[in-house]
């Protein structure tokens, strides 16, 4: 395996530092580490941060590899900085059986891009009304933590009471969607201004709060850990702050186009900024990036929505809901975060890769950077800008919100356990 | 003008008044004993339908035929539509076909908007889901403005199922646009959440603001509506947001009662009213045709005169024609 040494690279944002990674960890890190027989990369002025990790990625293998698969998905994660992600269940079949889990879990380690971590379902066929097989997916070779109906929400309380109570015998997380489905029936877009000029439906911010708001009771009622997928309202966030300060073990996380985007995108129609849960106003967006910086809301993840081109080229309501964002996602996060004062880059990495990681329970990614630790290392340049083309995705879809923006920073390299998944921002 | 009529939020002031002094000057043409005028001879405008509308769809070629031009009507049903074809690849055949005009009706909102990105003649949307019907706010305009003269200052009461309206929305817009104060009526479940965004006056009480009208514009209730939980029963929506006989006989003298049609009579509008002489009901079918010729003369009539050199045109109308090529 070879060695190498990360010249100059600033840990976290930090000073410069050499690492030096050899077998699979990170042997020495400070100034001047011994190069000798390494091949040095130079990371001057580059942010050394520990590989990102998604609580929230559509991979859609098994059954829509049109729009993506496991080798395609892991890729982008890969460019985008990623060294774990985390599957989500809703494939065709619904990942709800150890036999589906394991397949991803197997694809994932083929690939080799980055850890699949598979997202198990939390009822049988994401049906809500039967709980799939929690302790066969937790036990199986994929060991499943967090459970998801995620597109749908654990709407019925009581299999969501039960779901949360199951799966505390192997310390699994329930991920909750949080959405009302009967005020949301035919829902289109965030329901305010916009919705009411445009004539399209509303998804009431009311339909996600009151959600979250039960079932942060119903983690306290039995002791269980709940994690609120895609926070994206003001009101949520107010929610699970009061649930924090209960001491209540609630966890949240907001994507990359919540932190950004605003539903005045949808005054053009295009579908491209379609998306469950909708983009919602300015002051939901500012409300997610304080609770970011303050820690309310626990980490950012992509939910990375792939789909076909013709799944957006068509009238909005047709239209499917989804982004795709692995390969925006840290750019995203230094605009929304960064460059705004929310967050250092020390803070970025607990948001990006050390919170999400203890939230999922994985070990060896989310670790500090230091002697000793696997090199899971992501480096970052912040000091470029460019304009988003999603042409150049390694992702095989390319319903980006972001194409034509100018955002800063690029992923120059990734490191998965010492080997390179990215170098010189190409696949490796 | 814009190349395009999407929304009546796109017509500033003068837009709106060529359109509606345009069409008074067409309107002559329909007191003519030939009502065929040359203007768009050798034009092709497509009247593409996904939506069930026989009369927005016979005014729309009816005012295409009177202008001369070839109109050619594209139904969904029984079409390859109907079969699955997306929008997109029915815009392409069109493209194809050489249409200079697309006349768009859909039960999705912002379908115009869509079509609009995929083919370079002019798309008029001609009602698209709970969004907008444009050409509905210019006919009413132009009804009111018959009966009433100027809309400045002019107090337009709609009332009825605003949340799903695209009536509503485009004359809200319009009438606004026009300078006429107007106030939406409904019960709170037929009001979107953001309505006080809106540049109109919002009530809840019909009785208090039918003394002040100088024109009520009835909605149709739609019957999926009934069964929704918007209101407890017909009878009920019915008394406290109909308009019989009673209240019409608390408007103000001179006003006038207007519904864009299909009506449920008994539900929303009495058949007293709506065959009361403040009723403009046929007269805004009439009007339709003459505002959807004046619509289409300007989108596609480059700058050739409406009519022909036979009646001139206002010298602000042939030089606002000029087309804004918007990408």
């Amino acid at each position: 395996m070879t060695t190498y040494l990360l010249k100059g690279a600033r840990i976290l944002g930090g000073a410069p530092a050499d690492l030096l990674i050899r077998d699979g960890v990170i042997a020495e890190a400070g100034p001047g580490a011994d190069p000798a027989g390494a091949e040095v990369i130079d990371a001057d002025g580059l942010v050394a941060l520990p590989g990102l990790v998604d609580l929230h990625t559509h991979l859609r293998e098994p059954g829509r590899e049109d729009a993506e698969t496991v080798e395609s998905g892991t890729l982008a994660a890969a460019l985008g900085g990623y060294t774990a992600v985390h599957a989500m269940a809703n494939t065709e079949p619904v990942a709800d059986t150890a036999g589906v889990v394991e397949q991803v879990w197997r694809l994932g380690r083929e690939a080799g891009h980055c850890d699949v971590h598979p997202v198990g379902a939390v009822t049988r066929g994401i049906e809500g009304a039967q709980l799939a097989e929690l302790g066969a997916m937790a036990d199986s070779a994929a060991r499943v933590r967090v459970f998801s109906d995620d597109g749908h929400c654990v709407s019925d309380a009581v299999l969501m009471r039960r779901a949360l109570e199951y799966v505390k015998a192997f310390d699994g997380v329930i991920a909750q969607h949080a959405q009302e489905p009967r005020l949301t029936e035919g829902a289109q877009m965030n329901e305010g201004v916009m919705s009411a000029r445009l004539g399209l439906s509303g998804w009431p911010a009311v339909a996600e709060e009151a959600i979250i708001a039960r079932d942060c009771l119903l983690a306290a009622h039995v002791g269980s850990r709940l994690h609120v997928c895609h926070v994206s309202t003001a009101g949520s966030v107010e929610i699970i702050r009061w649930a924090k300060s209960k001491g209540w073990q609630v966890t949240a996380e907001v994507t990359p186009h919540h932190l950004l985007l605003t539903d005045d995108r949808a005054g053009t129609y295009d579908p491209i900024f379609k998306v469950n849960p909708p983009l919602r106003t300015g002051e939901d967006v500012t409300a997610l990036r304080e609770a970011l910086a303050d820690g309310t809301i626990d980490c950012v993840a992509t939910d990375h929505a792939p789909h076909p081109v013709e799944a957006k080229e068509t009238e909005w309501s047709a239209a499917s809901m989804g982004m795709i964002g692995l390969e925006t996602a840290l750019p995203v996060v230094q605009e929304a975060m960064v460059e705004t004062g929310l967050l250092d880059w020390a803070g970025v990495a607990d948001r990006m890769s050390v919170r999400p990681a203890r939230i999922g329970r994985i070990s060896g990614q989310g670790e500090a950077l230091t002697v000793g630790a696997a090199a899971n290392i992501t480096l970052y340049d912040p000091g470029v800008r460019a304009r988003v083309d999603p042409a150049g995705f390694a992702s095989k879809s390319r319903n980006s919100p972001f194409a034509g923006l100018d955002l800063p920073g690029r992923v120059v390299a990734t490191f998965l356990r010492g080997r390179p998944t990215v170098l010189d921002g190409k696949p490796a | 003008m814009k190349r395009h009529l999407l929304s009546a939020g796109d017509l500033g002031k003068d837009d709106a008044l060529l359109i509606l002094d345009t069409a008074e000057e067409l309107a002559q043409v329909a007191d003519r004993s030939i009502k065929k005028l040359p203007t768009l001879r050798g034009r092709t405008v497509v009247n593409l339908f996904f939506e069930d509308s026989t009369r927005t769809r016979i005014s729309f070629e009816a005012a295409a035929k009177r202008l001369s031009a070839d109109v050619i009507n594209f139904s969904a049903k029984g079409s390859s539509v109907s079969k699955g074809e997306s929008l997109k690849d029915t815009a392409l055949t069109l493209e194809a076909m050489g249409a200079d005009g697309v006349v768009v009706r859909h039960n999705a909102s912002g379908a115009p908007h869509r079509l609009a990105n995929w083919v370079h003649g002019s798309v008029v949307n001609a009602g698209d889901g709970t969004h907008e019907h444009p050409t509905q706010a210019l006919l009413d305009a132009f009804s009111m403005r018959r009966r009433l003269g100027n809309l400045e200052g002019r107090r337009v009461s709609i009332v009825g199922d605003i949340l799903h309206s695209r009536v509503a929305r485009s004359n809200v817009l319009l009438l606004h646009t026009l300078g006429a104060e107007v106030t939406v009526v409904a019960p709170p479940t037929l009001m979107p959440v953001a309505v006080d965004a809106w540049p109109c006056e919002v009530s809840y009480d019909l009785d208090a603001v039918i003394p002040k009208s100088d024109v009520v514009m009835m909605l149709r209730v739609q019957r999926e509506r009934m069964n929704a939980a918007y209101f407890p029963t017909v009878r009920e929506y019915s008394r406290r947001y109909g308009l019989n006989g009673d209240r019409m006989g608390r408007m103000p003298e001179d006003s006038i009662v207007m519904h864009p049609g299909p009506m449920n009579r008994g539900i929303e509008i009495a058949a007293e009213v709506a065959d009361s002489q403040r009723s403009t009901i046929v007269e805004q079918v009439a009007n339709g045709v003459t505002v959807r010729m004046a619509v289409l003369y300007l989108l596609l009539g480059g700058s050739e005169s409406a009519l022909g050199g036979a009646v001139p045109v206002p010298a602000t109308a042939s030089a606002a024609v000029s087309m804004e090529r918007d990408a």
